[in-house]
């Protein structure tokens, strides 16, 4: 195997309380290759989202991640960046796509807008050059370029979605964490995202996070998968494997969860 | 024998004037029936909550009726309008936002009984109380006293189904009722809907974007596309047999693990969605019987 992208190794992140702490993650250990999607699943609380802020150091306090705990991207430890290291790494190593992604660009501002203030602060673009960038970006999600003057409340949910992941890619970021992104889509939208984002990690050889409660959706799209209870990663395989063969208790209880399609009819 | 206790007849709801009109419902007939359940599916914008919003007499129709036991209560007396807004009951989908954080759960549970239910004394009002914690699996000694915020999703969301229950309703309306949840109480909290149905002979029109859950609660199941029903008919048939194209790019879309997108066994073709959302919006069909009680909207190819 080929060495690691990302390599999380056992990590442990407190909600410090005024008495007690909550342990969010307990010494969490999982690598991501090149190239590779690795799924995290688990229900709201089991600590996938915590982690997914502490790969781009976005956690905030109360949360601490424990001394003895390493996030290492291409060999470098995530934990040891300065602020100023620290401003070049987001967006240009790891870019995040967050659930409600599509509600953070800023809506007072054009398309276009928002994609230069990204390439003139990572790369110093001009305008000319960033606007060029922009279209290659938009085309990539099949979004006409000509809508790059158009603000974000003249586009759909799901085309906001894409927009959003256009901005992420624009640097081609190594790896791109995805907390939930298209739970707010209807399922057709959904696939059409994913498919995308599935074809775009081929092209440009980037490796994706993928942060979901849904397992259906993650076995088809991720090459492996982490089971998350409470904090713990308790089982962690191939997605064919989490699938077919599931090892832990709670990962069989999260697959009887789904009622199936074509089977389970009302009785 | 089921009998149709609410229906929207022919009924259509725009918003906007001229050009610029939307028609977020347009000519929706559907009828729910004591003891089973109708399930509305489609994606956002598709008219499913403004369905249910007219079901509720919270918008009126443009055109159409809305029947309460045959009558049309558009124009009911205030009197007819009680009676229906007691008799039809409605489960939000954010179960965070739909209790007040500065009361009781006894509290929620104790309003609806003396607004609608005046014949309760007050001895009586807490045993009421009791049994409807009971019959959602709460344990009442442990809840009532609680505020909103002392319990999980899903505890909310069976605390919002004792409530809807508390004044005998005849029809639940549920908007997306278990979206919001964790995916292991889903599943508790579908049963319970399918339980109350039983027992209490309780007509329901159950919301979701989730086809799969559909299956589980609704004999029948209406997809919508643009405001329109494109098909319509018992739940098993038009999920293993359908004929719209839009249900079946719906179908195709849910996530389902034997398919994974690198083995390419799953292949949606952004031109195909696209062909398919055109001929879906299309007003010029007529919803057809493909077969016994199964209707599509089919709209000759362009």
């Amino acid at each position: 195997m080929s060495e690691p992208l990302l390599s999380v190794k056992n990590l442990t992140i407190d909600y410090i309380g005024d008495e007690t702490d909550f342990r969010a993650v307990d010494n969490v250990s999982f690598d991501v290759a090149p190239g590779e999607v690795f799924g995290l699943a688990g229900e709201s609380g089991c600590g996938k989202s915590t982690i997914a802020f502490a790969i781009s150091r976005l956690h905030r306090p109360p949360a601490l991640i424990r001394t003895g705990s390493e996030i290492l991207l291409d060999g470098r430890d995530v934990l040891d960046l300065d602020q100023k290291e620290l401003a070049a790494f987001r967006w240009r190593e790891v870019a995040m796509v967050f659930q409600s992604a599509m509600n953070s660009l800023n809506p007072v501002l054009r398309v276009e807008a928002q994609f230069y203030d990204v390439l003139k602060t990572h790369l110093g673009m001009t305008k000319v050059q960033a606007r060029e960038r922009t279209a290659e970006m938009l085309r990539l999600v099949d979004i006409n370029p000509d809508r790059m003057r158009d603000y974000p409340h003249q586009f759909s949910g799901g085309m906001r979605q894409r927009i959003v992941i256009a901005i992420c890619l624009a640097l081609g970021p190594k790896l791109v964490v995805m907390d939930e992104p298209t739970t707010a889509l209807d399922v057709v939208v959904q696939r059409e995202i994913l498919q995308r984002i599935n074809e775009l990690r081929r092209k440009l050889g980037f490796s994706v996070l993928f942060i979901t409660h849904d397992l259906g959706l993650m076995v088809q799209f991720c090459d492996r998968i982490g089971i998350m209870l409470g904090g713990k990663l308790v089982e962690q395989n191939t997605a064919q494997a989490i699938y077919r063969t599931p090892q832990h208790d709670y990962t069989k209880k999260l697959w009887a969860s789904f009622p199936s399609l074509h089977g389970g009819v009302l009785a | 024998m089921s009998e149709t206790i609410l229906a929207l007849d022919d009924a259509t709801k725009t918003f906007g004037h001229g050009a610029a009109t939307v028609y977020a419902a347009r000519n929706i007939s559907i009828a729910l029936r004591t003891g089973r359940a109708l399930a509305l599916v489609g994606e956002s914008g598709s008219g499913k909550t403004t369905c249910a919003r007219l079901a509720m007499l919270e918008y009126l129709p443009n055109a159409g009726r809305v029947l309460f036991r045959g009558q049309p209560m558009q124009d009911a007396a205030a009197k007819e309008i009680a009676a229906y807004r007691r008799s039809v009951q409605m489960i939000f989908q954010d179960p965070f936002a739909s209790l007040n954080p500065a009361q009781t759960i006894a509290y929620h549970l104790k309003r609806p009984l003396q607004l609608h239910r005046p014949e309760i004394g007050k001895a009586e009002i807490d045993a009421t109380i009791r049994e409807l914690l009971q019959r959602v699996k709460l344990d009442p000694d442990l809840v009532a006293p609680k505020y909103p915020h002392e319990l999980s999703g899903g505890q909310r969301q069976r605390v919002n189904i004792a409530r809807a229950l508390a004044v005998k309703p005849e029809v639940i309306v549920a908007d997306e009722p278990t979206s919001m949840l964790d995916v292991s109480v889903r599943l508790g909290v579908l049963n319970l809907l399918n339980d109350m149905k039983r027992e209490m002979n309780l007509a329901m029109l159950y919301i979701t974007h989730d086809i799969a859950t559909a299956r589980f609660v609704a004999e029948d199941i209406a997809v919508m596309y643009g405001g329109q029903i494109v098909e319509w008919g018992a739940t098993a048939e038009v999920i293993d047999n359908p004929q719209h194209p839009y249900t079946r790019l719906l179908l195709s879309a849910v996530p389902n693990p034997d398919l994974r997108f690198e083995d390419g066994g799953s292949d949606m073709q952004p031109d195909h969605v696209d062909a398919v959302r055109n001929l879906s919006a299309r007003t010029d069909g007529d919803l057809i019987e493909v077969s016994p009680r199964h209707f599509a909207r089919l709209t000759a190819k362009a």
